[in-house]
């Protein structure tokens, strides 16, 4: 069997001479499409649902969903590009300098360990596309399900004293960001992202290098990642390497074309030195809900003591109330919310059902937010499969 | 050639790129069968690996891989004539046009 080395060179060969690519029979073994909810596991992390092999694409399982804090190996992986190097700490440097820095800095990992003071933050950390796979109409992209997100403990520096340090020029506008990871291609966009300078200079931003606890499993980010709390996880630029204080908005791929949706079709803090009449970037975490004790389809004893259990989030304002109807959506009642963990975190939500009828029992569930938004029961499409936070429900079977 | 010829540093990302993400479980993904099969597993797999085209299956249709082809193209820089191209989205709207 050819490895991927001699597939790539392959493929480098017959690009060069024009021709077919020799990939034959040898070299794509015979093996089932991909497809459906198979399980892949990355080094370091248990089976997760992979959506795609590279680059690595894996969403975290239900069941993994259920701890208060995502466990680190399961928690869920995301590139857009596949050469994704392995850091030596000891060699890796983080620059911080751009238009907009007075005085430009390097950071070796200890210096930023030991000269600022380190902050503990926990947070949702959520892919922008999280339930893509389940827009209607379905649109095209990685077709992530409810697991392209978790909650974590977050370690690490906030990003403004790093800048303070470097020395922010008054007409600083926006902050970039970006990541050892890499194109195959040189023609291929790498992925930088750049944040407004308001928010890189929130004091919840952080240079995260733990992760509960622990260093940055590899997968997410090693061995510092931005921690944007209450944005989408496009924010949070893994394998950080350079920071860019700009005084002109930043103009690359990423920002300019990738990761948008209508300006003023949602909520949501408004970016708006990237923003145009007709698209905007993507900001806030919108106020979402999660079901994790239950799935539709699943049986429950007439008369046992069932309890409803998941989670609630939204984009850092806090979650008030998680609320259940089980009556096709016509009332609602309260479900109890559980510790508090912090506004950026999710916070869980239980509720006894009632089974003493037999058959089918819809049981539907919605969080509102302390800002004043809850969640929809119609989907606002747009053509990226962002931000779908519409009601959910599951329904059991009660028999 | 869209972008005129491969230099030797493209040549030297690939090598490396295929060193470190050597996994010979995405050769798993077996495409089906059909004309410009092998070109396109071979042009798609520079960047990413094949399950990519299934799993968009069924949201694809032939204007939906035209597009895709496009971005893949313009955007990412993906080395294609326009004649490969063409083939490319043959197959895929033949085999891979599952969007209902």
């Amino acid at each position: 069997m050819a490895s991927r080395r001699e597939l790539l060179l392959a493929a480098a060969g017959g690009w060069l001479l024009g021709g077919a690519v020799p990939i034959g029979a040898g070299a794509l073994a015979a093996a089932a499409e991909a497809g459906g909810d198979a399980l892949g596991t990355l080094p370091g992390k248990k089976p997760l649902i992979r959506r795609s092999w590279r680059p690595p694409n894996y969403e975290t399982p239900l069941a993994d969903l259920v701890p208060a804090f995502t466990p680190n190996d399961a928690f869920f992986v995301r590139y857009h590009l596949a050469v994704i190097p392995q850091i030596d700490v000891d060699t890796w440097r983080l620059k911080v300098g751009g238009s907009g820095a007075q005085r430009p800095l390097v950071l070796t990992l200890r210096d930023l360990k030991h000269d600022y003071q380190r902050v503990t933050l926990a947070a949702v950390n959520q892919c922008s596309g999280n339930r893509r796979g389940l827009f209607t109409p379905r649109v095209p992209g990685v077709q992530w399900r409810n697991g392209a997100m978790g909650n974590a403990e977050w370690r690490g520096v906030r990003l403004r004293d790093v800048l303070d340090r470097a020395g922010v020029a008054p007409d600083a506008v926006e902050v970039v960001f970006n990541g050892a990871d890499a194109p195959v291609l040189p023609a291929t966009p790498d992925f930088l992202k750049s944040i407004p300078i308001e928010r890189a200079r929130d004091e919840n931003t952080l240079i995260a290098f733990e992760m509960n606890g622990h260093s940055l499993p590899h997968w997410n980010g090693a061995p510092a990642r931005l921690v944007v709390p209450g944005w989408t996880g496009t924010y949070w630029v893994k394998h950080l390497t350079e920071i860019r204080v700009e005084t002109a908005p930043f103009d690359g791929f990423w920002m300019k074309s990738a990761y948008r949706i209508p300006t003023g079709a949602f909520p949501g803090m408004r970016f708006k030195t990237q923003e145009t009449p007709e698209t905007t970037p993507i900001t806030d975490i919108l106020v979402n809900s999660l079901i994790t004790s239950h799935v539709s389809g699943a049986r429950v004893k007439r008369g046992a003591h069932v309890e409803l259990a998941g989670k609630a989030w939204d984009g850092g304002a806090g979650i008030t109330a998680v609320e259940i109807s089980t009556d096709g959506r016509q009332s609602w009642q309260p479900a109890m919310l559980g510790r508090d963990l912090g506004r950026f975190a999710w916070r869980e939500f239980r509720y006894r059902l009632d089974t003493s009828i037999p058959g089918a029992l819809e049981v539907a569930v919605r969080a509102r937010s302390r800002d004043g938004t809850t969640q929809p029961e119609k989907l606002t499409f747009n053509p990226s499969g962002y931000h779908d936070n519409i009601v959910q429900a599951v329904t059991l079977e009660v028999g | 050639m869209r972008r005129g010829l491969a230099s030797l540093a493209v040549l030297a990302a690939l090598a490396a790129a295929g060193w470190a993400l050597a996994s010979a479980d995405e050769e798993s993904v077996q495409l089906r069968d059909g004309s410009a099969r092998d070109l396109t597993a071979g042009r798609c797999a520079i960047c990413h690996s094949l399950d990519y085209i299934p799993n968009n299956a069924p949201v694809m249709d032939r204007a939906g891989w035209q597009k895709s082809i496009q971005k893949m193209r313009d955007r990412f820089g993906a080395p294609l004539t326009d004649q490969e191209a063409q083939q490319i989205l043959d197959y895929l709207a033949g085999s891979y046009a599952g969007k209902s």
